[in-house]
Formats: structure tokens, C-alpha cells, sequence
């Protein structure tokens, strides 16, 4: 039996998902909201986010022009309507106070226009709707299509820095609420303002003088409206920040689920809940009384002018300057006045709430994103894969300095083994390969050529990453490993599955290749997961290797598939190893031995040793150790 | 479903709701009047040429317009409150429900789904409870009464009524029908929609790395195009309602007056009382209106409340029980007796018929490859589970007659995915043990080999640690969760392979520390390294959930072919080297 433990590397096994991941403070320096999610710029106004909804229904314009068209008709056939109907009422009063008796002739063929007209109106009312849906629904495609768009142009240090709960609230809940205001308010808005102006106009056309009077509270009703609306909107913006934290911490508390009820910690965590969701309770109850108000207040303007209407209009009849059907048609035109000013006023507080969700996917929107690709240039031969870091800095925090004028050379072929202590900053450099952070000064080149002068998607494509984040899609086990490369045929996907041991495992499987891999992945194990993650890495047969070794949470016979798996996904590439293992490290062509951002020793294991500098005492370490560890 | 969840969770809520009822009945009422008012207006003052009874029942309506809205808005008041302690209260049950739930059902529905049924869907079923509180209660309210007023004023009008209502209930009726199987698929479609955002965004980097945002981009617009479908099916019967209400009601209107005249030729009625009818006609239509605005909400909102119920339906499979048994002794005897699990429709258990025993002061380790059953094992401990068959018992007592918080307060867990909470260093070291002193947090991290680089962070044990600990490295998080099980000094500790992702000299230094820690207490260590395993005092061999074999390094390496394997294969990988 020898003495080794070959599966240990020598150095800590620290390296993890996590490290690729910057401290808060680090983060947020680069992020634009401070750790609130308020946004640390001037705050944006209700009508900067109504001006970019404005410009979001812009490619729908034409439609939009034809709605209001449509809506202006239905307007016009819906105001006449009282106006006819109130001929008609003309026609009664007259035949019974002039004695002729009522002429219904008249008085029928006059009914059959009022019909007409309310059923054209209806008609058009129904177009207007039908057509303003499809506008709304184009309008949240395009917005749900331009957060998935930002999703993919913003830089990583925006996703690392921010409350994953938060950002997926604001791209699931808060679109979902401006979708559903939208919908609901829009088409309605719409008409119902068209409705205000036309019934103002024929009031006009009755009489002047009640007009006149009747619409002095039209003002006061947008004085009021404004008033609330202003007091309300600070109230929205708070229950919709607070839907955002309620939501991390959720995500937390269900995410560490066996935590928080093996440690009895069940009480603490609930205690917790309630204060955020009182505090939400608190913004909405806020939020919808102050909104709600609107209604009972326009309401209330609008009754107002009903009894001025009537009371006045009373007297001028009195007076004989005006006849009781006008009256009538003028109380029935006030009524219908204040039914869609009431209507807007009741759909304020849904516009409203949409609004506060539409600015927090806003906020998202205008997230600074990460610089622009360059254009690939054609013909680029194909990749030897030389790797020459050349006086690399880069820091996640300014004030932290990291990797610090960082040179090396990995020839092609060659195995890079890279070991050192945690926080040494091995998965920086993992970072830094892949473009997913921008360097402070220096160049890293592939080949000859800046990597910052290539389409990442090009440099990308160059280089296959196996993470002991082991991330795999819901999906068949055949569509994650074909991730690798879309087009590739089953005979392929196949072959990459024997090659990294994943076919074995899949034929115990009862669905074979078709089964599902559920969202959390539980249906399978650690290790399985990791040898897909190797399979799909082999399929996309990248001429560079980003390999993290560290397998935490996998039984020894399986680890040795995986480390045979690697080892074959290896041959002919070169390959940066976060290595764990003394085998790879003994059998790399260099070994990088970092310590805080630096590399301190650079060279071959029988150099390393016999140099006896830091590998050798980390070495002897292990040596030490896993002698006196195995029987 | 909809109707059982506001039924239950209005509950606490009647009587404001009562009050809610009452206050807009009064308003409605108040609103009503106005039209009575100025038919007599119309009557008495205008056809009679009475200016001062003009000015009189003017005042009169301007006292009923005060009351209106002096009700209207205490409605309101009261509505919001209710509307939002209702969405408040599901929250609450929910997250106690989900809390109770044992790892089976948080399982089964998943945490995300979890997220987005206690979110998303409790805004559907609150909004509609808020348009209800603050609108909608007034509106059949206001349409019973606009009806009994135009009663009132004449019976003979009242046909028209009698032929309307009913067909706008069944042309309304039809229209909603249409719409319930629209939104049911449309909120599976925002499922999809959110599932595929999310996996984006965790998957980062993988997306990245693989250049694959064209084909997420396109797997999103796929889910996108299914939703902006569905939704434009249920968007488009939407804007039917509205017309076909308005139409009704004009029409309605139309049918009076034509009704109206002939009524009033035959003296039947005054022409007051004919204003004041399509007076009344207008209040009933601005509040069907208001009324089917709700309805165009209650389709989602059915769906929403069902995936609520399905929540709060689940029982935990693990519960308190209702006179728990005290222990009478505490040696962390730990006992399993054909102990088995099964999930309900599995073919294979996860555990059958598993028997050991281990006490204070003894040191087992539970060996055995991926899906073994390993980590059930464990977590059958602190009840995360509950075993299907055989019992498992502390002190003699079945853990299933013991109040399940005396179990938490003396098992640790280090699970094997670490996990950490936001706060900071030493808000998770006091995670299980909330009064522990600096002095106690430090010798755990120091027997967790994790005082060096705690030390060295910034603000030491207050430096801040994000959710998840994503912002300390993998091994910095398990040594972080390993003093977290220490610090809280329980009977029994429960290491679910928590040192793999340590290097060996730290994974040494730690077991070495550990021992004379935890002397008192029984330790299970579920482990992959021989060197961990040898160790132990005893070892369990696990094997597609059976027990093929335990005793000490030395008796299995004799006597059972699965252990001399495992151990065989580490060496074998050596020999790779």
C-alpha cells in the first residue's frame, strides 16, 4: 500500500463556485444601488418612467394611431347617444305639455338611432380593446425580451453583487405587475379619457353657461388626483422594494431549509419574516389607501357637479331659457362625465403600482453594462492555444489589491496546474481567462492576440470550462450535455458520454438520456452532475481547458471516474487546473504556486522540490500527513 | 379553492369587513338618493316653477354628496386594511407552513416554486381581495339598490330591467368561463417564463462560458412568445367584457324611454320619474362595470389561490407530537432499529432495514458510494425526515414522541452543501446558539481550523457574510458551518461529508481538534477518506440503502468485499499517480 493519497492536492482545497464571487464590498463599489437597492442616482420622477412606457409602445405607433381612431369614433357614436336619447325625452315632455300627445312615429325612428349608435360605439370599443391587448402584449414581449437581453450584457460583477431574490423579483413579480396594470388599465384609459372630451365638447354644445359651470370641477378633480397620486407613489415604490426583500429573504430561508430546522430556528426565522412582511403590509396598506382615496374623491367632485347641475340647470329651466330635455341630456352627460373620470381614478392606484414595479425594471435596465464586444475578425487561424498573461492587475476592490503585475506563458499542449491557498486568487484567474471580470492594466493574450480584442463569444467558444459549481439546466440529461454544442449529433453526444464515464450511470437511469434533470437537480448525484458538466465540456472540444478539481461531496470510486474523465478531456489541450490532486500536479508541464495574487514559484514538480521554496514545504506537508493518515 | 381561501383567511376580518359592507351600503345609498332628489327637483321644482324648492332639495343633495364621500372614504380606509392583513396574513401562512414542512415537501415542491407561490401568487389572489374591499363590495350594493329605487319609482319600467340583468350575467358569465382555462395556462407559462430567467441568471457563468446566450435567448423568446400568447387569448376576451356591458346597460336605456313613453301618455308615470330612471340605469351601470373589472380578475386569481391551497393542504410528513415524552436520561444514545425510507411511488427504498446503535462519546462513520442513502441517514437525526418503517429513538425514546425542539437543541448538523445567512460571522456562529460568548465562538473556529482567516478579515467576526456565504470561498464556508455545528456544544454532532472539500493537513488539524471537543458528545460522520473513516470507533457500510456491513477498519477490511473495495479504489487512485 503506498503512502499517498493521491487525491489530495497540496495545497487547500478551498476553491469553490464562491470565490468566483467578490466580497459585498467589492461588489458594490462597481454596482450602482447601494445595499437598500435604492438607487444611489437622482431619484427618477412618475413621468420619466411613463416617458420610457411612452417609448416602449413606439414600434406598435401605427396600431396605436388606429386605436385612437377607432377610440375617438366610439367616443363621438357614445356621446351622441344621450344626446339622441334625449331628443327623445324631448318628444315625451312635448307631447304632454303641449296636449298633441307623444308623436311615436318620431319618437321610434329616433330610439332606433340611439340604438345604432350604442351598438356601433360597442363595436368599436371592443376593436379598440381587442387591438390595445395585442399592443400590450407585444409591449411586455419586447420588455420581458430586453431583461433577458440585459441579463446576458451585463458584466458579472453586477450579478455577484446583488441579491439574487431582489434581481429575480424584479425580472419575475415586477414585470409580471406592469404586464397586468397594463392590461388592465390601458385600453380602458384610453377610451375613457376620449369619452371626457367628447361628452365636455356636446356639454358645450347644450349649453354654454352649465358646461362652463359643470366642468369647474374638472380641475379640482386633477388637483386632487395629482395630490393623492404624489403621496401615494413613494408608498408604491416602498412595496414594491419591500416585495424585493421579502423575496430574498424567503429565497434564504427556504434555500437553507435543513439549517434553520435542525438548529431550531424555526421561531427566529418566522419572527424575522413578519417584520419584513408587516413592513410590507405596512407600504401596501399605504400604498392602496392613499391610491384609493382618488375614487371617493372624484367621486365626490363629480356629485357636486351633478347637484350644480341640476340645481342650476332647475332654475334655467325655470327661467324657460332651457327646455327639461336638455336637462336631461345635460344631468345624463354630467353622469357620464364623472363615470370615466371615476373609472381613471380607480385604475390610478393600478397604474400607479405598475409604474413603481415598471421603475425597478427600469433601474435594471439602465445597470451599466459591461463593454462592448468588438467585431470578430474573420479567417483568425485556427487556435494553438499559447496563453500569455503579460503584467496582469486586477482587483475586485480598488482598495484591495489583488493579482498584481501577473506574467506567465502556457505553451500549447501544456498542463498548467495552479495551487496555492485560498484567497490566493487561482479562480480570479479563471475570471480574468474567461472575460467574466475586466482587467485593471495589463493584457492576457491567446495566440498572439489581446483576448479584450475578441468577441468574447469568440474567445469563449476557444475554451471549455468544467466549475465545481456543477450547473446543469431543467432539461433531459441529452440537452445538457448537447449544451456543450447545439449541433451535435446523438452519435456524438454519445461518444462524449462513453469518453467521461456518463454513459454507465445513464443506462441505470430508467429513461436512459431522456431523463429530466428537475430544477435543483436532486434526481441525480453530486458526482453524476459532475461528470455531465465534464461530458458537456468535451462535446464542445474546446482547444483550452479551465478545469476547477476540487470535488467535494463525492464518494471515492466515483471521484476516481471523474479524475479519469478529466484526465481524458485533457489530451491535447492546454489546460489551466485548479488542482487538488498530486497526480495532476505531479504530471503538469508547470506548476503556479500563488499566494496573495502572486505567483511565488513557477516550474516543474522536480524543479519545485528541489528548489525547496514554498511548493516543496507545501508538499512535504501533504507527504507528511498522508503518510501518517493511512495505515 | 378561491372561495375556501377568502372564506378562511377573511375569517379574523369579518367584522371590519362587516363595517366595510355597511359603510359602502351607506354611501351607496347616498349616491343613489341624488337621482331620487332630482327627479323631485325635476317635478316639483322645475315643471312647477318652485325656485325656492330648487334651492332646498339642492342643499338636501349637497348634504347626501358630504355623507357620500365622508362614507365612501372610511370604506376605504377599512377596505385597504382588510385587502392588505389578508395578503399579509397567507404570507405569514405560507412561510410557516413551508418552515414546518419537513425536507420531503420542500422537495417535492421545490423552493422556487415555493417563492413564487408565496410572492406572485398571493399578489393575484390580494389584488383581487383589494378591488373587492375597496370597489367592488359597493357595487352589488349599488346595483340592489338602483334596482329596488327604479322599483320604486315604477313597477311597469321594471320589465326592462328583468330582461337585461340577466342577460349581461349570462353574456358577462360566458365571457369570464373563457377566460379561466386561459389563465390557468398562462400562470404555468410565467412559471416557465421565471424558471428560465432564473436558471440564467444562477447559471452565469456556465451560460457564458459555453457562449450559449443566442440559444437561451432563443429558449427564453420560446417561453415568451407561449406566454404573450396565452396572454393575448385572455387580454382579448378581457376587452370583450367591457363593451358588452356598456351595450347592455345603453341599450337599456334606450328600452325605457321607448317603454317610457307609452307610460307616460297613459299617465302612468311623470316625466320625472323617467329621468330619474336612467339616472338609476347609469349608477347600475358604472357599477357593473366596476364589478366586472373584478371579474376579469378572478380567473388568475383562481389559479393563484389554488396553487396557495396545494401549499397550505400539504401536511409535514414530520409532526410535533401531541403529549411529548420527556427523556429521562441523556447519554446521546442513539439508537436505529429497522429503520427504512421510502418515497410514496418509489420502486427502491432509500434505506431498508437499518440497524445501529451509538452513544456519547463514540465516533461513527458511515461510508458508502453517491445515493446510497448516507445523508437520509443523517437527517432521520434531527427529524428533517421521519423513517417509513422501524423506529429511531434517543434514550429509548422514539424521536417521534419527543418535542421535536428538545431534539434540535442537542443535534448539530453540518450539512453537506454548506450553507450561511446573511448577517455576519458571528451572527452565524450564534445561528444555534444565540447567547454565545466571543470566547466560545473563538474556540470553535479555532477547532474548525477557521480563527486564522477570520482573523484576518476585515471587522473579524462582525465582517459581513452574504446569503448563501458566497462572498467566503467553499472551503472557508464549511469550516465556517462546521463551527457553527461546535459552537452550540450538542449531544450529538452530525458531519454529512463535511471535510471533502478540505485539503488533508487542514482535514488532519481538524479532526484533531475535533476529538477532544466533541469527547462527550456521539458523533456521525458521514466521510469518503480513509484516513477520516479509520478512525471511527465504528463504521457503517451503506449499499443502495442496505447496511452490508459494520464494525471497526480492521473487521471490515476482512469481512466485507464493499468496504475493502472503497478503500481499494482510494489506493488505486494513487496508484494512477
Amino acid at each position: 500500500m503506498t503512502s499517498l493519497e493521491d487525491r489530495q492536492s497540496a495545497q487547500d482545497a478551498d476553491q469553490p463556485t464562491s470565490a468566483l464571487v467578490p466580497t459585498t464590498s467589492q461588489a458594490r463599489t462597481g454596482g450602482r444601488w447601494n445595499s437598500a437597492g435604492i438607487p444611489a442616482e437622482k431619484s427618477k420622477d412618475f413621468g420619466h418612467a411613463v416617458r420610457r412606457l411612452i417609448k416602449l409602445f413606439l414600434p406598435d405607433r401605427h396600431i396605436l394611431a388606429f386605436v385612437a381612431l377607432i377610440s375617438v369614433l366610439s367616443a363621438v357614436l357614445n356621446v351622441f347617444g344621450p344626446k339622441v336619447l334625449g331628443h327623445g325625452t324631448n318628444l315625451i315632455v312635448d307631447g304632454v305639455t303641449s296636449g298633441h300627445g307623444i308623436p311615436f312615429g318620431r319618437l321610434h325612428v329616433v330610439l332606433i338611432q340611439a340604438i345604432v349608435l350604442y351598438g356601433g360605439s360597442a363595436l368599436l370599443l371592443w376593436l379598440s380593446g381587442y387591438l390595445v391587448a395585442g399592443v400590450v402584449q407585444r409591449l411586455m414581449r419586447r420588455l420581458r425580451a430586453q431583461v433577458e437581453d440585459k441579463i446576458n450584457d451585463l458584466p458579472l460583477r453586477y450579478v455577484d453583487g446583488h441579491s439574487k431574490g431582489d434581481l429575480l423579483s424584479r425580472v419575475t413579480n415586477d414585470i409580471d405587475n406592469v404586464a397586468q396594470s397594463l392590461q388592465q388599465t390601458l385600453s380602458q384609459m384610453l377610451s375613457s379619457l376620449l369619452l371626457l372630451v367628447g361628452v365636455a365638447i356636446m356639454m358645450f354644445t347644450i349649453s354654454p353657461l352649465l358646461a362652463a359651470v359643470a366642468l369647474t370641477t374638472v380641475p379640482l378633480s386633477v388637483y386632487a388626483m395629482r395630490a393623492i397620486a404624489a403621496r401615494a407613489r413613494p408608498k408604491f415604490m416602498a412595496q414594491w422594494r419591500d416585495t424585493g426583500d421579502l423575496n430574498s429573504q424567503i429565497e434564504e430561508s427556504f434555500t437553507g431549509h435543513a439549517i434553520v430546522k435542525s438548529f431550531g430556528r424555526q421561531h427566529e426565522v418566522e419572527a424575522r419574516f413578519r417584520e419584513k412582511n408587516d413592513d410590507l403590509y405596512d407600504a401596501s396598506f399605504g400604498a392602496q389607501f392613499m391610491s384609493s382615496l382618488m375614487q371617493p374623491a372624484v367621486m365626490f367632485l363629480g356629485n357636486v357637479q351633478y347637484v350644480i347641475v341640476a340645481v342650476v340647470g332647475g332654475m334655467r329651466v325655470a327661467s324657460g331659457s332651457i327646455s327639461v330635455g336638455d336637462v336631461q341630456a345635460f344631468i345624463q352627460y354630467s353622469r357620464t362625465f364623472s363615470m370615466p373620470l371615476t373609472q381613471v381614478a380607480s385604475q390610478m392606484n393600478i397604474f400607479q403600482s405598475g409604474i413603481a414595479s415598471l421603475e425597478r425594471v427600469l433601474e435594471f435596465l439602465d445597470a451599466e453594462e459591461q463593454s462592448p464586444d468588438v467585431a470578430g475578425e474573420p479567417g483568425r487561424p485556427a487556435t494553438r492555444g499559447r496563453v500569455e498573461f503579460d503584467d496582469v492587475t486586477f482587483s475586485y476592490d480598488p482598495e484591495r489589491p489583488l493579482i498584481e503585475s501577473l506574467s506567465l506563458v502556457a505553451e500549447p499542449g501544456q498542463t498548467i496546474a495552479i495551487v496555492g491557498p485560498t484567497g490566493a486568487g487561482k479562480t480570479t484567474l479563471v475570471n480574468l481567462i474567461m472575460r467574466f471580470y475586466e482587467l485593471n492594466s495589463g493584457r492576457i493574450t491567446i495566440d498572439g492576440d489581446d483576448i479584450s480584442t475578441m468577441p468574447r463569444s469568440e474567445l469563449r467558444s476557444k475554451i471549455g470550462m468544467v466549475l465545481q459549481d456543477t450547473w446543469l439546466f431543467g432539461g433531459s440529461i441529452r440537452d445538457n450535455i448537447a449544451y456543450g454544442n447545439p449541433d451535435a449529433t446523438d452519435e456524438e453526444i454519445l461518444a462524449a458520454a462513453r469518453a467521461t464515464y456518463v454513459d454507465r450511470f445513464v443506462h441505470s437511469l430508467p429513461e436512459g438520456y431522456s431523463t429530466l434533470i428537475n430544477e435543483e437537480g436532486d434526481n441525480i448525484s453530486a458526482g453524476q452532475k459532475q461528470l455531465l458538466t465534464i461530458a458537456r465540456a468535451f462535446l464542445a472540444d474546446p482547444a483550452m481547458l479551465i478545469l476547477d478539481e476540487a470535488t467535494s461531496s463525492v464518494d471515492t470510486r466515483t471521484e476516481v471516474l471523474i479524475q479519469e474523465a478529466m484526465n481524458a478531456l485533457r489530451v491535447g489541450r492546454t489546460s489551466f487546473v485548479i488542482a487538488h490532486r498530486l497526480s495532476t500536479i505531479r504530471g503538469a508541464d508547470v506548476i503556479l504556486v500563488m499566494e496573495a495574487g502572486r505567483i511565488v514559484e513557477q516550474g516543474s514538480h522536480r524543479e519545485l522540490l528541489a528548489a525547496g521554496g514554498a511548493y516543496a514545504r507545501l508538499y512535504n506537508s501533504q507527504f507528511a500527513n498522508a503518510v501518517s493518515d493511512l495505515p | 379553492m378561491l372561495i375556501r381561501l377568502l372564506r378562511t383567511s377573511l375569517r379574523p376580518y369579518r367584522r371590519t369587513l362587516g363595517l366595510v359592507v355597511v359603510l359602502q351600503a351607506i354611501q351607496t345609498i347616498a349616491t343613489l338618493a341624488l337621482p331620487t332628489l332630482n327627479a323631485n327637483l325635476i317635478d316639483k321644482g322645475v315643471l312647477q316653477h318652485n325656485e325656492g324648492y330648487i334651492r332646498s332639495s339642492g342643499a338636501v343633495m349637497i348634504v347626501f354628496t358630504l355623507l357620500q364621500v365622508g362614507f365612501s372614504t372610511a370604506a376605504v380606509y377599512y377596505g385597504s386594511k382588510v385587502a392588505m392583513g389578508f395578503g399579509r396574513d397567507i404570507r405569514s401562512g405560507l412561510f410557516h407552513q413551508v418552515t414546518d414542512f419537513s425536507a420531503r415537501e420542500v422537495g417535492a415542491f421545490g423552493a422556487p416554486s415555493l417563492i413564487t407561490r408565496i410572492t406572485n401568487d398571493v399578489q393575484q389572489v390580494q389584488l383581487l381581495v383589494v378591488m373587492a374591499c375597496t370597489m367592488a363590495i359597493g357595487a352589488p350594493i349599488a346595483v340592489i339598490a338602483g334596482m329596488a329605487a327604479a322599483l320604486h319609482e315604477d313597477v311597469g319600467l321594471s320589465a326592462v330591467l328583468g330582461v337585461c340583468v340577466p342577460l349581461l350575467a349570462i353574456a358577462v358569465g360566458i365571457i369570464v368561463a373563457r377566460m379561466i382555462p386561459a389563465s390557468r395556462v398562462m400562470q404555468t407559462r410565467i412559471d416557465e417564463i421565471n424558471r428560465v430567467l432564473r436558471e440564467q441568471i444562477t447559471g452565469i457563468r456556465v451560460v457564458r462560458a459555453f457562449v450559449r446566450e443566442p440559444q437561451e435567448t432563443a429558449r427564453f423568446a420560446k417561453a415568451n412568445e407561449g406566454l404573450t400568447q396565452t396572454s393575448l387569448i385572455a387580454g382579448r376576451l378581457q376587452a370583450a367584457i367591457y363593451p358588452t356591458v356598456t351595450l347592455a346597460i345603453n341599450g337599456a336605456s334606450v328600452a325605457v324611454v321607448w317603454l317610457g313613453g307609452s307610460r307616460i301618455a297613459s299617465g302612468d308615470i311623470q316625466v320625472g320619474t323617467l329621468i330619474a330612471y336612467l339616472s338609476y340605469l347609469v349608477v347600475i351601470l358604472t357599477s357593473v362595470v366596476m364589478a366586472t373589472f373584478m371579474f376579469s380578475m378572478i380567473p388568475r386569481a383562481a389559479v393563484s389561490a389554488q396553487r396557495i391551497q396545494e401549499v397550505l393542504d400539504t401536511e409535514s410528513t414530520v409532526r410535533a407530537p401531541a403529549r411529548p415524552v420527556a427523556r429521562t436520561s441523556t447519554n446521546a444514545q442513539l439508537e436505529f432499529a429497522a429503520v427504512g425510507f421510502h418515497y410514496p411511488g418509489a420502486d427502491h427504498p432509500v434505506l431498508h432495514d437499518i440497524n445501529f446503535a451509538t452513544r456519547a462519546g463514540q465516533t461513527t462513520a458511515i461510508v458508502g458510494s453517491t445515493g446510497a442513502g448516507k445523508t437520509t441517514l443523517v437527517h432521520l437525526v434531527p427529524r428533517l425526515f421521519d423513517p417509513t418503517s422501524g423506529s429511531v429513538s434517543l434514550d429509548g425514546v422514539d424521536l417521534r414522541d419527543l418535542d421535536p425542539a428538545s431534539i434540535w437543541s442537542v443535534v448539530s448538523l453540518v450539512p453537506q452543501r454548506p450553507y450561511l445567512f446573511s448577517g455576519t460571522i458571528a451572527s452565524n456562529l450564534q445561528y444555534g446558539k444565540p447567547d454565545a460568548t466571543e470566547a466560545e465562538m473563538w474556540e470553535a473556529l479555532e477547532v474548525a481550523q477557521a480563527a486564522d482567516f477570520v482573523r484576518r478579515l476585515p471587522g473579524v467576526l462582525e465582517a459581513p457574510i452574504e446569503q448563501g456565504g458566497t462572498n467566503v470561498s467553499g472551503g472557508q464556508r464549511q469550516r465556517l458551518s462546521i463551527a457553527r455545528a461546535l459552537v452550540r456544544k450538542p449531544e450529538i454532532y452530525l458531519f454529512d461529508d463535511s471535510f471533502s472539500a478540505l485539503d488533508l493537513t487542514t482535514d488532519a488539524r481538524l479532526r484533531a481538534a475535533l476529538k477532544p471537543y466533541t469527547a462527550d458528545a456521539a458523533v456521525l460522520i458521514v466521510a469518503q477518506r480513509v484516513s477520516t473513516i479509520i478512525t471511527a470507533d465504528h463504521i457503517l457500510v451503506l449499499e443502495d440503502g442496505e447496511m452490508v456491513g459494520q464494525g471497526t477498519h480492521e473487521d471490515l477490511l476482512m469481512t466485507c468485499p464493499t468496504y475493502a473495495e472503497i478503500v481499494q479504489s482510494q489506493i488505486g487512485a494513487q496508484e494512477v499517480a
